[in-house]
């Protein structure tokens, strides 16, 4: 019934190129942040702290530009598109800066912009202080520009000029206290996972230029259907490379935990809330690419759904309060990567947008939390601030609601709906899988919130929490409402607003022939969901809420060899630091060698020419000096006849 | 007097000058030098404006007789490629003498002398269309830069200098022998006409003969560029050479190799070109792996930078030979990318060198808090280096590898992994030197950049940044010339894609 709704021909967008009203102006949305990017590296000196209302009025006109945009394509749905300066045009490769207008762009462009916003604000309060601080503004103001081009490119080339600036803004930031080895190192293993992925996004781009001839968006979408299978299949995988790596999927998920090194406003905006749903964004933007091959797809579910899995497993045995919500993070995205494999590409947008209000504002408590214990981060440390931190202590319980998806808070329509067009289009494994990871989540989060806010406080003495100032609560109450009634508002049946708002640009999934995997409706799979929610919710309330946690890890309920591989998060790390760093460095240095007495000998005849090399350089030591100025002036002479001969022909 | 030549004449006309008063003051060396270098960029961008950029064949031509014995003339004439090189070449030149002025203490007048005379010799290998007149110009380049390694180069620069002039020489003797073959085959030095008559059918070559002349040519070429493996003279050169040197020998020297493979190798022995490509793209993809690989291992910085130049000059004949307009072209555009990002990466690493006296990345660490604004800018360069969009190594690394996708799959794959390996290796000794903390006295004390060295970095950031937002202008300058040698390698040979 519900998904009778949804039937019926697809809605298709006029195609509209605009050049005046707000979408003409709408590239002012990312150069205004890029604009104050500059302004602030340049001025920081002379700006100092005052460099944070450059900043935040660069969110601003971005936010405000952003909601004017949106409210254009509500009130005339189309595909609008801006034409712009070329940028990189050679032969039949042709690519501008053109600006691509549709739904997804402007479900993008409020997430980023709003989020980015409220951290902007948020950020004067928790950096106050830092002795780079101005530095800091200008770096988010790079992100928000680098996401707003990411989110409005109009080609893949453009898309991905976005996609590699993000990358170097979450270097800079990650990095953003350089001196620890950890944090740079964290950057830079950030940058380089990145990378790998960026291989397979460019072969992509080759692939799908060499074949379609094109790299504009559009012209891909429209060409879609005429792709042959195994083109479709190796196109759709080599994205979901560039997918993994930005949107940290296994196998490239490494990246993300190490990444909380950055300050934890630049974790709640760009490794929770929008860098990290690049990825997303990408394969929906592509959906009428990805249905042309539902083997791709599949797979695509099936790396979506090991993801959660795993790092909800690995979230569970997390003692740094940054931490479990980064693995939860990576977790929530193989959530959104199981929508789109499974063909439910508007509710994995729906689950991005929800996820960007309630796990942005769970980072934004956190900091919060940090700020108030002077900069604790171990869940074993904390506990009691419920009375002391009555603001962070609301929002975060609601944050905790929405994640663990208990009704009807944000996270519990998104989640639930990926689930139930999991099981409708038929991947029962997938299902149960992403049905589990549900348990596991209400569990860890559970943990997380009990740890944090309740019991009694086990933080140091010499401590004084306190609630944080009004630049850090605001916001938090914003994402608190948008966390408590976003679902709700935005999508609460499966056919809600969102999703018929997102029809025009969502890949038709109707050919793809699927069949549910039982005969269980909607109304009984959000049961299910609901006593899966209970479940972990219970089990987490039984083992932590009741328990004297002041004797730290060793009370941990969660024990056993088992725990013991997920707190050392599976060993993927050692494994990739033994293949990859020791085994690529025996093979540098193998590398290095050859080139030293191999190939630098046999071009040089080893011996003999080095001998002789010996006897010329000693000779040439003693006459050179001396004969310098003769060789310069006779060459200057030489030269100059030459050049006078020309002159007076 | 055209524009050409006297692009070529006002630095001779300088070295001249410094010649003549070899005891004169610093400072007037230092004006002299200066205002030489601004006026023969000046010259060039008269060149420029009276190039006519839809004209896809060589122009502006200037000629005098020279060896009236057996043909050889003093002759000029550029193409869209030549010219952009000739304009990288006298942009870079002041830079390279106003950082020069503190590193070089010691006979500054033959420094900048030295450098007059090897900007006109250079300037004269793209411009000139006489066989013979290259071969000349193009190994008497060879003299100054062996001067001013041997000269003003680091502890172990007497070996360095002998083994880049003994490599250099003998790449290029090979190719002399070619010259004088075709000499004998056509009766002229004269480029155009042996072009032209290629090109009409009136001068066929066997498949024998190409090959043996294309392989001289490619010897001299090879080594100049470096290919792997005829490479290794290259990190020693760069460690020892001064700053400027290493700043002219990646900036502009080696694109002599490139540009040669371009303008004489190809169009001049078409079957050849074709018969050989799939070695060259092949080779290509070595080097620029194996210079990334090697690269991973330096603890100096500058033998580091050295192996990334293997590794990025590598895209460019990788490019060159994908014998593809998109690849080519943005080969020829990689060619001005690598001198300014290269370039602009031996500069700072030569002010960093002056403040330590050490290119150890060992001995740094946590600069980024002491010197801001270096860390700043060596940062930009690193990113325009490892092809980060938005800079101007990406808009000619991907169309590179997008064109040669189209020829050979598998190597653009490959060389794509290049991308990886150069994050890899510049971030890693960025991380070294400026993350961290700051725990050395050495380093807490190091000062960050004067006035006259971020005037000096300037121009290259804003040209980094500007060929990497707005490629176009570069594009437009050197695509058709570039179709041009494309289709006279196709006319001949056929099978170009």
């Amino acid at each position: 019934m519900v998904l009778a709704a949804a039937a019926g021909p697809a809605p298709v967008n006029d195609i509209l190129t605009v050049t005046d009203g707000v979408i003409g102006l709408a590239w002012l949305i990312p150069v205004l942040p890029a604009l104050g990017f500059v302004l602030v590296l340049v001025a920081q000196r002379w700006l100092a702290a005052r460099a944070a209302y450059l900043g935040i009025g660069a969110a601003v006109a971005a936010f405000g530009l952003s909601v004017a945009v949106a409210w254009q394509v509500i009130a005339a749905p189309a595909t609008y598109l801006r034409p712009l300066p070329r940028w990189i045009e050679v032969g039949t490769l042709s690519v501008g800066f053109d600006l691509l207008i549709d739904q997804l762009t402007v479900v993008m462009l409020l997430v980023v912009t709003g989020v980015g916003l409220l951290v902007h604000v948020y950020s004067v309060g928790y950096m106050l202080g830092d002795s780079r601080f101005a530095r800091f503004f200008a770096y988010l103001n790079l992100f928000l520009a680098s996401m707003l081009i990411l989110v409005l490119g109009s080609n893949l080339l453009t898309l991905f000029l976005g996609w590699e600036l993000v990358g170097l803004s979450s270097y800079l930031l990650i990095g953003f206290w350089f001196e620890k080895r950890a944090y740079a190192t964290a950057a830079k293993k950030a940058f380089i996972t990145n990378r790998v992925g960026d291989v397979a996004f460019m072969v992509a781009m080759f692939l799908a230029f060499a074949t379609l001839g094109t790299l504009d968006i559009v012209a891909i979408v429209e060409a879609a259907p005429t792709l042959t299978s195994s083109v479709a299949f190796t196109l759709v995988l080599l994205l979901l490379g560039g997918a993994a790596a930005k949107s940290a999927q296994i196998p490239l998920y490494v990246w993300l935990p190490d990444a909380m090194a950055g300050p934890t406003p630049v974790s709640a905006l760009i490794h929770a809330a929008t860098m990290v749903t690049a990825g997303v964004y990408l394969t929906v933007r592509l959906s009428p690419v990805l249905v042309q091959s539902v083997d791709a797809m599949t797979i695509i579910a099936w790396i979506g759904a090991s993801t959660a899995l795993l790092a909800a497993l690995i979230a569970i045995r997390q003692d740094d309060i940054k931490k479990v919500l980064a693995y939860s993070t990576v977790s929530q995205l193989g959530y959104m990567f199981i929508g789109v494999g499974v063909g439910a590409f508007r509710e994995g947008i729906f689950h991005l947008v929800t996820h960007a209000f309630f796990k942005g504002l769970l980072f934004l408590a956190a900091g919060s939390v940090m700020h108030a214990l002077a900069n604790e981060t171990d869940l074993w440390r904390m506990g009691g601030l419920r009375k002391v931190m009555p603001v962070t202590f609301a929002t975060s319980t609601i944050a905790w609601l929405a994640i663990s998806g208990v009704p009807p808070f944000a996270g519990f329509f998104s989640k639930d709906q990926i689930l139930t067009e999991a099981y409708l289009h038929g991947y029962g494994g997938v299902y149960l899988v992403g049905l589990f990871g549900a348990v596991l989540t209400a569990f860890y989060m559970t943990r997380w919130y009990v740890m944090v806010f309740l019991g009694p406080a086990r933080h140091a003495d010499g401590v004084h929490p306190h609630e944080s100032p009004a630049s850090m609560t605001i916001p938090l109450v914003v994402l608190g409402v948008l966390s408590a009634i976003g679902g709700l508002v935005l999508n609460p049946v499966h056919s809600g607003p969102l999703y018929r708002f997102l029809a025009p640009v969502s890949g038709d999934i109707s050919a793809l022939g699927y069949t549910p995997v039982g005969p269980l409706g909607e109304p009984q799979l959000i049961a299910i969901s609901i006593v899966a929610v209970g479940i972990g919710i219970t089990l987490a309330w039984l083992a932590y809420a009741r328990r004297d946690l002041s004797r730290g890890r060793l009370v941990d309920p969660v024990r056993g060899p088992l725990a013991e591989v997920m707190e050392r998060r599976f060993l993927v790390d050692e494994a990739y630091e033994a293949v990859f760093v020791t085994f690529g460095t025996r093979v540098a240095r193998a590398l290095t060698w050859v080139d030293r007495r191999i190939v630098d000998g046999a071009v040089m005849g080893s011996g003999a020419a080095t001998l002789a090399t010996g006897r010329l350089a000693r000779r040439a030591q003693t006459g050179m000096v001396r004969s310098y100025v003769t060789v310069m002036i006779v060459a200057v002479a030489l030269l100059l006849a030459l050049a006078v001969g020309m002159v007076v022909r | 007097m055209g524009p050409i030549t006297l692009t070529i004449v006002t630095p001779l006309i300088g070295a001249l000058l410094l010649a003549l008063a070899p005891r004169a003051r610093e400072r007037d060396v230092r004006a002299l030098g200066l205002g030489v270098s601004l006026a023969t960029f000046a010259s060039s961008l008269w060149l420029l404006s009276r190039f006519d950029v839809a004209n896809p064949d060589l122009q502006l031509a200037e000629s005098a007789t020279w060896i009236p014995s057996i043909g050889a003339r003093l002759a000029f004439a550029v193409d869209g490629v030549s010219l952009v090189l000739i304009l990288l070449t006298t942009f870079l030149m002041p830079l390279i003498l106003v950082a020069s002025w503190r590193s070089v203490q010691d006979r500054f007048v033959g420094y900048t002398a030295a450098f007059l005379v090897l900007q006109a010799a250079v300037i004269g290998v793209f411009a000139t269309t006489d066989l013979l007149l290259f071969y000349v110009l193009f190994e008497f380049t060879l003299v100054p830069m062996y001067l001013i390694i041997g000269i003003w180069g680091g502890a172990g620069r007497r070996a360095a200098a002998v083994k880049f002039f003994l490599y250099t020489l003998a790449g290029g003797l090979l190719m002399l022998v070619g010259i004088l073959y075709v000499h004998a085959q056509t009766g002229t030095f004269d480029y155009l006409a042996i072009r032209d008559a290629v090109v009409s059918g009136r001068l066929v070559l066997s498949a024998a003969q190409q090959t043996w002349l294309f392989a001289a040519f490619l010897v001299a070429f090879a080594v100049k560029v470096p290919l792997f493996p005829v490479h290794t003279w290259l990190p020693d050169a760069h460690t020892e050479a001064p700053t400027g040197g290493s700043v002219f020998l990646a900036g502009v020297l080696l694109k002599m190799g490139t540009f040669g493979l371009l303008r004489y190798a190809m169009p001049l022995f078409p079957d050849a070109t074709i018969a050989f490509a799939p070695w060259l793209i092949g080779i290509s993809v070595v080097g620029v792996l194996y210079g990334a690989i090697v690269a991973l291992m330096q603890s100096d910085v500058k033998r580091l930078v050295a192996y990334s130049s293997v590794s990025h000059m590598g895209f460019v004949v990788l490019g060159t030979f994908a014998l593809n307009d998109i690849a080519t072209t943005a080969a020829v555009v990689q060619m001005v990318n690598h001198g300014l990002s290269t370039g602009a990466l031996f500069l700072l690493i030569g002010f960093l060198y002056e403040r330590r006296h050490t290119r150890m990345i060992a001995d740094f660490g946590g600069l980024a808090k002491q010197v801001p604004v270096m860390a700043g800018l060596w940062l930009v360069v690193s990113m325009s280096s490892l092809a980060l969009p938005g800079l101007n190594g990406f808009v000619g690394e991907f169309p590179i590898l997008l064109g040669t996708f189209a020829t050979n799959r598998a190597a653009a794959i490959l060389a794509a992994f290049g991308a990886v390996l150069a994050a890899l290796y510049l971030l890693w000794a960025y991380q070294r030197i400026f993350h961290g903390p700051l725990e050395t006295e050495a380093n807490r004390t190091t000062p960050d950049l004067t006035r006259r060295e971020i005037v000096v970095m300037a121009p290259l950031i804003v040209l980094i940044v500007a060929i990497g937002l707005y490629p176009g202008p570069l594009f437009d300058l050197v695509g058709p010339s570039v179709d041009r040698v494309l289709a006279e390698v196709a006319a001949v040979a056929g099978g170009v894609r």
